[in-house]
Order: structure tokens, then sequence, then C-alpha cells
């Protein structure tokens, strides 16, 4: 925050500037208009697929899982950034983080929400999505997966909603030009807050509580998605790392989608005293601390294998380094990790928009990379492939499948876009008391 | 009328499968006898029969009128979990034999509702690492006893029964194609569009055993022929081989059978003296089809 200028705007200026962006300009409709438009075009793909069964992607009985499922990986990855920021730091007490924890929440419940849907997309029977919950089989790590994302989005939605409580209570009394039912709707939603000191004290003890569950719960929810993978047999796949190696570059990923939707809803909602050059500057560090780690564990995961080339799994490797995939595999390390992580030790790299049109560069990147290790592992079996047609030697996604995975996107910036029609972006309490 | 016709001669063609009429006695009660044992009598013959109150009486064959048992999906999937008790069902293939005729892979295909890209059975061309020398690998599922798919899937639709052999449900698939990635065998298939002739089999009771009709987005993959062993008959692709590649019988016994020549041999015996092995045996999979080597010096395998 910047106290200084903060602090010559009285109480209410400040409740106005974090309660600007809730009210639905001509701008904002045009823009929710676009995306709803995209998202139906999406929408009518998902329509073909339902109807002719998942042959309308470019899946094969040798890539039976493709872009779904890499962004699958991808949306629970990006998700785990709600914890990084508000649990790892926030119990901390890094004071910095408190302007931005909520925006990090936000990006944690559309993503692992929006995870949940692709994975039905994927699904060659989304009929008998039922049969999961009815039939399922605890020694299956899907089953696994399910309880644990659901309970990440439902302990997330709490991160995002608990917090909100004193803010809730603020806008139903001051906030002016809203429709009487969501004043009614804020007011039901404020649980009755009335700025009283027990009631602070509750609601303190009660954000600490969620904050120290979610830790272990976030920790699952990537862990076991690394586990679809590493608990079968396939070379590339089998392999004892996965677990910390997808969690430290789900902080990748995360970090970089936070401080793309710090640098727009900054700049368009006009956040500059609350969301400062400083954020930019340590998101920027954390950004080059987990990238490190992530290049750790990447590290480990191709030498342990590729020293050992004879075996299958050094095989894959080698594949990976200089097969058929090669270019992109060097493309997603060179310019989604080693470039970005290098310039933004410079500090004027760090500058608002620089470091995010380099979080630009390691989001897509880290897309890619979930691909890389999704696609290829399958296309080099045991065993060759043999009397099938020779397409099912590789694998490319067609247009509905694209479609479909740019509609999770574009799903993901509607519900970010909604939630920044209806809520403060920024804790407005926590501002005030930091003022006091 | 065409097609109706053919659900008609499907049905029938199901109904003698199962083996199975029924009669229509004086008392009303039905007897259900093995086709074969009916068949076997000539017409003006008398029968033995057991009626329900346990006394013995004698009625002449050509009274006894077929019954037809009603066949649907219910019983079907009962016989089909519970598979066949005692037994235990091996493969072993004799890769000095196999000539890459693809009798197997065509049988399969064809009785299994299965696209010409969809392998329950697929014959491989295999290259030894260190020699070069090349041979052919009929490649079925391994039916394991450590089995991969059966572990991952999240709804219990694939299953090992009692009986060894791992099938798959096609009724309660949700198409996560998670056994598919889990399988290092590369033994299963998926149906990605409508099956082949889905039009044709849209009315035939869905058999378990047989896994058809098929069905749009579930996994499909090879049965060992359950529905076959059920009649106490060889598996199709073992059947159909010309070349004496398959041998196929019960573990539990200790005998296996030649499709081709029909010879029955001492299972533990066979796969001794020849040096059998198993597919990624280091992978802990235990399966049950065994391979004797391609290039071993003998032509015959030995089994003395």
């Amino acid at each position: 925050m910047n106290k200084e200028a903060i602090n010559t705007l009285s109480l209410s200026e400040i409740e106005n500037d974090l309660t600007q962006n809730i009210q639905w300009t001509v701008r904002s409709r045009i823009w929710m208009g676009t995306l709803l438009f995209a998202f139906a075009i999406c929408l009518y793909f998902y329509v073909q697929q339902l109807i002719y069964g998942l042959g309308v992607t470019g899946l094969h009985d040798y890539a039976s899982w493709g872009i779904y499922i890499s962004n699958f990986v991808f949306f629970v990855a990006t998700s785990l950034v709600g914890m990084l920021i508000s649990s790892v730091f926030g119990l901390a007490n890094v004071k910095w983080i408190k302007p931005i924890a909520r925006i990090a929440e936000i990006i944690a419940v559309s993503f692992a929400m929006v995870a949940g849907l692709v994975i039905i997309t994927d699904m060659g029977r989304p009929d008998r999505l039922l049969s999961i919950f009815v039939y399922g089989r605890v020694q299956s790590p899907i089953v696994w997966d399910i309880a644990v994302v659901t309970t990440y989005v439902f302990i997330s939605l709490l991160l995002l909603y608990v917090p909100l409580i004193p803010d809730f209570a603020m806008i139903s009394e001051k906030k002016k030009g809203l429709p009487k039912l969501q004043i009614k709707i804020y007011k039901a939603l404020s649980l009755g807050w009335a700025d009283k000191p027990e009631q602070f004290k509750v609601i303190k003890r009660l954000i600490q509580t969620l904050l120290v569950i979610i830790i272990p719960v976030a920790l699952a929810i990537h862990t076991v998605t690394s586990w679809l993978f590493a608990l079968t047999l396939r070379p590339g796949w089998d392999s004892s790392i996965f677990g910390p190696y997808f969690v430290s570059g789900a902080f990748v990923a995360g970090a970089a989608a936070l401080i793309m939707a710090l640098y727009f809803y900054r700049r368009h909602y006009h956040l500059e005293n609350y969301i400062t050059e400083e954020h930019f500057n340590s998101m920027g560090k954390i950004l080059v601390l987990v990238s490190l780690i992530y290049l750790y564990f990447n590290l480990n995961e191709i030498l342990v294998p590729g020293f050992k080339p004879g075996t299958a799994a050094g095989a894959h490797i080698n594949e990976l380094l200089s097969g058929t995939e090669s270019t992109l595999y060097w493309a997603v390390q060179i310019f989604g990790l080693a470039i970005p992580l290098i310039l933004l030790l410079i500090p004027r790299m760090r500058k608002p928009f620089p470091v995010t049109v380099l979080s630009l560069m390691v989001f897509v990147g880290a897309w890619f990379k979930r691909y890389l290790i999704v696609v290829p592992s399958q296309l080099e079996p045991y065993l060759p492939i043999q009397n099938v047609p020779e397409s099912f030697h590789h694998y490319s996604p067609t247009t509905a499948e694209v479609a479909i995975t740019a509609g999770s996107f574009i799903l993901v910036l509607i519900i970010m876009t909604v939630l920044s029609k209806v809520i403060p972006l920024i804790p407005i309490w926590e501002v005030k008391e930091e003022l006091k | 009328m065409a097609k109706e016709q053919n659900k008609k001669n499907s049905r029938r063609d199901f109904i003698k499968k199962l083996g199975i009429v029924g009669l229509g006695s004086a008392s009303m009660a039905s007897i259900y006898f093995d086709k074969k044992t009916l068949e076997e009598k000539k017409p003006g013959e008398k029968i033995k029969v057991l009626t329900t109150d346990k006394k013995v009486v004698e009625v002449n064959v050509s009274d006894i009128i077929p019954v037809e048992e009603e066949v649907n999906t219910d019983k079907l999937q009962h016989r089909g979990r519970t598979g066949l008790v005692g037994k235990k069902f091996v493969m072993v293939i004799d890769l000095a034999k196999c000539k890459n005729a693809r009798k197997c892979m065509h049988a399969c295909q064809s009785v299994h509702q299965l696209k010409p890209e969809q392998h329950h059975i697929n014959v491989l061309q295999m290259e030894d690492e260190v020699n070069g020398a090349t041979y052919f690998m009929p490649k079925p599922c391994m039916h394991c006893d450590e089995p991969q798919c059966v572990s991952v899937c999240p709804v219990g639709a694939t299953f090992k029964r009692q009986d060894g052999i791992v099938l798959i449900d096609n009724e309660m698939c949700v198409g996560c194609r998670f056994c598919i990635a889990a399988c290092p065998y590369s033994a299963r298939s998926f149906n990605w569009t409508d099956p082949r002739d889905a039009e044709k089999y849209k009315d035939v009771p869905y058999d378990v055993e047989l896994n058809v009709p098929q069905k749009l987005g579930t996994v499909t993959k090879c049965a060992f022929s359950a529905d076959r062993l059920r009649e106490n008959k060889l598996p199709y692709c073992v059947a159909s081989c010309p070349n004496g590649v398959y041998y196929f019988g019960d573990a539990n016994q200790d005998f296996v059978t030649n499709g081709t020549t029909r010879k029955t041999v001492r299972l533990s015996k066979l796969l001794k003296d020849n040096s059998a092995y198993t597919l990624l045996a280091e992978l802990g999979t235990k399966p049950n089809v065994f391979y004797l080597p391609p290039n071993r010096k003998c032509e015959e395998p030995q089994t003395t």
C-alpha cells in the first residue's frame, strides 16, 4: 500500500475507492458480452462432443489423455497460489500480502472450480458422472483427486467469503446506487456483522484456522494429481518425485497468474494506491524463488533417469531432450522458465508492465510443460504401436478440442470478472486496520 | 424386414450359445436340458427326468418342447461378474510357430464388434534388441494377477474374476481412460466414435463376457473369450489359429490344449521345458499369458 497517499484520504474516500468496482459500467458490459459470446462458441463444440463422443478430439488409443488432462493439471496447479500467498506468507505475518490476498483467493477459487469442469469434458461418458460418487472405489487415485479438489474448492470459498463478511456489512450500509436485492444479499451475507471487537476476534481466529487447514489440502490436490501419472508403470510418469515436482511447478504457474491478475485489476479499477509497484517487485521476487525451486526439481527429474540411458525412463528423457517433442521442450524451458528467471533478477524488470509480460511467458510455458508431461509418455509405450493408422504415432488436438480448452480459460475470466463486479478486490477492513 | 430378421437371428444365436432348452411338461414345470443331451436322442426315445417333487419319470423325447429362457443383461451381468468357479485360465503363446497369419486378430475383431484399428489381440512384429532377429508376437490382454487397470478404475467397471479373467463392464465404464493410461501392455482400446455396426447390435442384450454390444465412450478389451469358456470351448483367437501357436487351459488342473492340434499337455512341464517367460515381468504385474521363446532349437515344444 502507498500509505502516504492513502493517509491523505478520509475513511469514506478509501471505502469509495475500494468499492467503485462494484458496478456494471458500459465497458464492463461489453467485455462481459464478448466473453459470453466467445464462451457460447466453445459451448457449441462441447455439445458436438456430447453428441458424437470423444471422436471429435484428436485423441486415440495411444494418446488417450491429451490437452484436456494437461489443462486440468494446469488449472489445479494455478489454483495453488491461494494457499501460497494467504497461508504461507499470511501465517508468516508478511504484511504486504494483505491487499493482494483476496485476488489470490479469487484465482484459487476460479481455477479450482473450472478444473472440476475440465475433467468432466475429458469423460467418455459424462452422463455417468454420478457413478463416481455412488460406486466410487477408494482404491482409485481419481477418487482421491475428486475428494481433495472438492475439499480445496470448499475451503477456498470459505477463505474468500469469511474475510468478506465485514466488507459486506460495510457495503450494505454505505454503498449507494445498487439494486435493492443486491443490498439485501450483502446484508444477509454479512451475518449481522457490527464491527464489534469480539467479532473481529472470532473472525481472525476463524481465518487463521482456515489458513492452517488449507495447507495440507492444497499440497494434497496437486500431489494426488501428480499421482494420476506417478502411480502407473509408464516410463516418464513412474517417478517418485512427481508430487513435489508438481507442487513446485504449481507455485510458478500460480504466481505468474496472480501477477497478471494484479496488473489488470489494478489498471482497470484504479487500485494503484493499494496495489503498488512494490507489490509487483515483491511478486517478481517470489516468482524467481519458486522458479528456482522448480528448476531444481526439473534438474532431478531429467538428470537422474537421463544418466541411465539404457532404462525405459532414460530413453524417455532422451526422447524428450532430442526427439520429436524436443523443440517444444526446449522452447518451454528457455522461454517459459530460464529467460524470465534471469530477467526477473534485474530490478527494472520487476516494474508492473515488464513483470506482467514475463509472467505471461511463464504462464504459457507452464501450460505447455503440462502437455509435455502428459502426452509424450503415452506415445512411447513399452510395446510397439502397430497395426493402427499412422496418425496414432502422433497426437494433434482438433479445433473442437482447442475450443473446449479455450472455453475453460474464458470461463475463468467470466468468473473473475463477475467476482470483481460484486465484491471488493481488496479487504477494506484490513486496509483500515493497517492505517490505525 | 431384413433388420427384423436380423434381430431375431441374433437373438436365436444367443439362445443357442447358452446351450439351454427347456421343456414344458404335463405338470407345467419347466425342465432344462443341455442342448447336446437332447440332440443325441432320437425321436421316440424315452428320457428320464426328475420332477420337482423328486420323482423320476420317463417322457418321450418328442414331447419335449424347447422353451426359450429369457436372456437379459441382469442375468448376464451376474454370471459375468461371478466367473467360472474353480478355474484359473492361462494362455501359452508359442512364438516359434507364429507366422503372422492374423486369423486370431480377424476372428476376434469380427466377434467383438471391433473396428480395424481396435485390437483385443494384436500381432506385433518384434525385433530382438541384441541380435536384431525379428519375430511375430501375438499380444492379447495379459489378465495380470496384479492388474494395474483394475487398481486405478474409479468405479469398478473393470474387475478381475475369481477365474483370473479381467473384464470390462461397459454398462458402468465412465470413460476416464485411466485403465488405458495404466496398462503397460497397451492392451485396451476405446470407443472414440460409434462402434462398428452399432445399428445391427442395437437390441442385443449386453453380455459382459463378450463385451458386445460395444458402447460409445467406453473402454473395450480382451476377455479371454469368457463367453466361449463358459461353453467349454477354446477362445476365438485360439481356435482360429492355423499354426498351432496357442495353448489355452486351466492352471488349477495344470493342463493346456493347443488350439490347432487339440493336443492337451501339462502346463507346468510345457513352461519349464521351453523356458517360458512373461512380458515385462520386471513390472511385477504377474501375467497369465506365457510366451515360449521364438528361437528354440526344436520345432515341437518339448513336453516329455
